[in-house]
């Protein structure tokens, strides 16, 4: 099954290199990624084609491989630590906290980070995004420290920091002027907009090492499936688990946000469909997840720039739209087995 | 082949719950906790299964200190089988025989740990349920599903944390006769917190008698479970009855009701 759904994830990423205004043979596709590796200079010889496939497309397409792994991933993971279906890097506040870090960024500009020159402005709502991320996650450690990390705990704590976050984002957008109001909202749409190689560069790695130690928390995921008493039983330091866990997905899932803005569902869908597929097991179902996620970002991304053509939709719009007919799917097959 | 327990106590936060707990656990014996609720037997059997930990006093397996060995040793010496299963709701009857294995394993199963699994199941006569998931079979296969992981998980003792609560009498039996068997045949020890007295009565080895948080009375059957003791520690008079068929304590419905007065109770 994994083997499958990488092919099916390289043929989508051939046929997503292939896609846009500007048309070349598939064959064409590949001699140029053959070239970009064994000899660059050969190249220079058809700068458009360089231009649309190396330095524009392949970013793009790999960015989308990259966040929809982590998304899946932080979703597959925190669900398993929570021992909850529905948790996602939304419920616990991720996402709402990054959305408020961007948009300070871009309604106060680089004044909040003077250190950052101006020709890099966007680097401050990556930069802001990331860490509020973060900041997130560290106040849910800091309630689970003085509470217990109970999954009820954390959730709850994850949903209330998720709406003073929100009601932060809400009131910048009331403040800020119309021009900002719409960068702020493109933002909160997603997009792969910001996808260049300095991005993936950054990204790649970080998502790599997480999901390496993820699944090294396999057995441990699994066995916390049977109740905190049973797996500290069975050797589990429950507490410490949890608290790298959650700290190890979201440094995944925000690295990701800050570059493309908010992508809903993916953290949701892919480890669902994984368990449909190979079932609970978290040895494979993080990576079944990792492909899942990383194949349906990249479809929709694909879709996303290329279904009104030359017009762009924000991808994050065509997530919603799919993971909204994927979970009214979910509920009328009714399998317990998915949501229980 | 001993679990030593000395001057054991435990707080949930500032209320102690277990004083000064000392007993010995031997091989291949049943031993039962008695006592009414909120006496500290599932505190008790929490602490040895290294859930809750002792703000006082130590733990000794085979003369070695627990808290000085690793989690993954004593979880391959010391197993556990709840007293309430809400979880596992998503996983099959397998993949929760499975998790017993999770001390021994470092990544994948091997054949070895695969045939341990297969002989837990057959010995709960579970395998034809293997692909069930947990919410499709009843309380008492359940039961017998927590069983046989725990016994997945090989460990020398076994801690039951009220295991038959929640079946009806002959699921109970059943539950009893392998926890006798896996003391008896498979020569390992075993702890059973246990409500039902008769239970205790009839498969104990040996009885602690707990109230407060104390043990008021530890030894065989017959030492422990006397009249005086019973009465003082449950405030119920009771009767013990040996016939041929076993042994039976009872309450003395009349004596009893007359101690315990009934409340009134307005239903609106």
């Amino acid at each position: 099954m994994l083997f499958a759904l990488l092919f099916l994830l390289f043929l989508t990423f051939i046929y997503a290199l292939n896609s846009g205004s500007y048309h070349l043979p598939f064959d064409r596709i590949f001699t140029i990624l053959y070239q970009s590796v064994t000899n660059p200079g050969l190249l220079e010889s058809t700068p458009s084609e360089k231009i649309v496939v190396i330095d524009f497309r392949l970013p793009r397409v790999l960015l989308a491989i990259l966040t929809g792994i982590s998304l899946a991933i932080a979703g597959c993971v925190m669900q398993a630590l929570l021992r909850n279906p529905l948790v996602s890097p939304f419920t616990l506040g991720l996402s709402s906290a990054a959305s408020f870090g961007a948009a300070m960024a871009i309604v106060f500009g680089g004044s909040i980070m003077p250190f950052i020159p101006p020709e890099f402005q966007n680097g401050v709502i990556i930069l802001c995004a990331f860490l509020l991320g973060w900041l997130s996650i560290l106040l849910i450690y800091g309630i689970s420290r003085m509470k217990g990390s109970s999954s009820a705990t954390l959730i709850l704590a994850g949903v209330v920091i998720g709406y003073i976050f929100t009601a932060g984002v809400m009131i910048l957008k009331y403040l800020t002027n119309d021009e900002k109001l719409r960068e702020i909202t493109l933002w909160l749409m997603g997009g792969m907009w910001g996808a260049n190689w300095g991005a993936v560069v950054i990204v790649a790695p970080i998502t790599l090492l997480c999901f390496l130690y993820l699944e090294s928390l396999a057995w441990d995921l699994n066995t916390l499936s049977a109740g905190d008493d049973v797996a500290k039983n069975l050797g589990v330091n429950v507490n410490g688990l949890r608290i790298k866990g959650l700290l190890i997905s979201t440094l995944a899932a925000s690295a990701c946000l800050a570059f493309t803005g908010i992508i809903g569902f993916i953290g949701l869908m892919g480890p669902h469909i994984g368990r449909m597929l190979i079932g609970n097991d978290n040895r494979y179902l993080i990576p079944c997840s990792a492909l899942l996620g990383g194949l349906i970002l990249l479809i929709s991304d694909t879709a996303a720039r290329t279904i009104m053509d030359p017009i762009e939709i924000p991808v994050g719009v065509i997530m919603y739209v799919i993971g909204g007919i994927f979970f009214m799917f979910l509920i009328l097959r009714g399998k317990h087995r998915v949501i229980t | 082949m001993t679990l030593t327990i000395e001057k054991l106590s435990v707080k949930y936060g500032p209320v102690q719950i277990l004083h000064e707990i000392s007993f010995s656990h031997v091989k291949g014996e049943v031993l039962c906790i008695i006592g009414p609720n909120g006496s500290g037997k599932s505190t008790l059997i929490k602490t040895l299964a290294g859930i809750l930990d002792p703000c006082e006093g130590t733990i000794t397996l085979d003369k070695r200190d627990v808290s000085e060995i690793s989690r993954n040793e004593v979880a391959k010496r010391i197993g556990y089988v709840p007293q309430d299963f809400q979880y596992l709701t998503s996983s099959t009857v397998l993949e929760a025989v499975i998790l017993g294995r999770r001390p021994h394993v470092q990544w994948s199963l091997t054949r070895h740990d695969l045939a341990k699994v297969d002989t837990a199941m057959e010995m709960l006569n579970i395998t034809s349920m293997a692909e069930k998931m947990l919410t499709e079979v009843s309380g008492g296969e359940r039961q017998r599903v927590f069983i046989a992981r725990a016994i997945a998980q090989e460990p020398d003792y076994f801690l039951f944390d009220e295991p038959t609560s929640a079946l009806d009498i002959r699921h109970q039996i059943d539950v009893f006769q392998m926890i006798k068997n896996i003391a008896g045949s498979k020569n390992r020890s075993v702890l059973v917190a246990v409500h039902d007295l008769n239970f205790a009565y009839h498969y104990a080895d040996r009885v602690i008698l707990l109230d407060e948080g104390k043990i008021v009375s530890m030894g065989t059957v017959d030492e422990v479970m006397t009249e005086d003791n019973i009465i003082s520690v449950y405030g119920v008079p009771m009767q013990f009855i040996k016939t041929d068929a076993g042994r039976y304590v009872l309450p003395d419905w009349k004596k009893a009701e007359e101690r315990i007065p009934a409340r009134p109770v307005n239903v609106m």
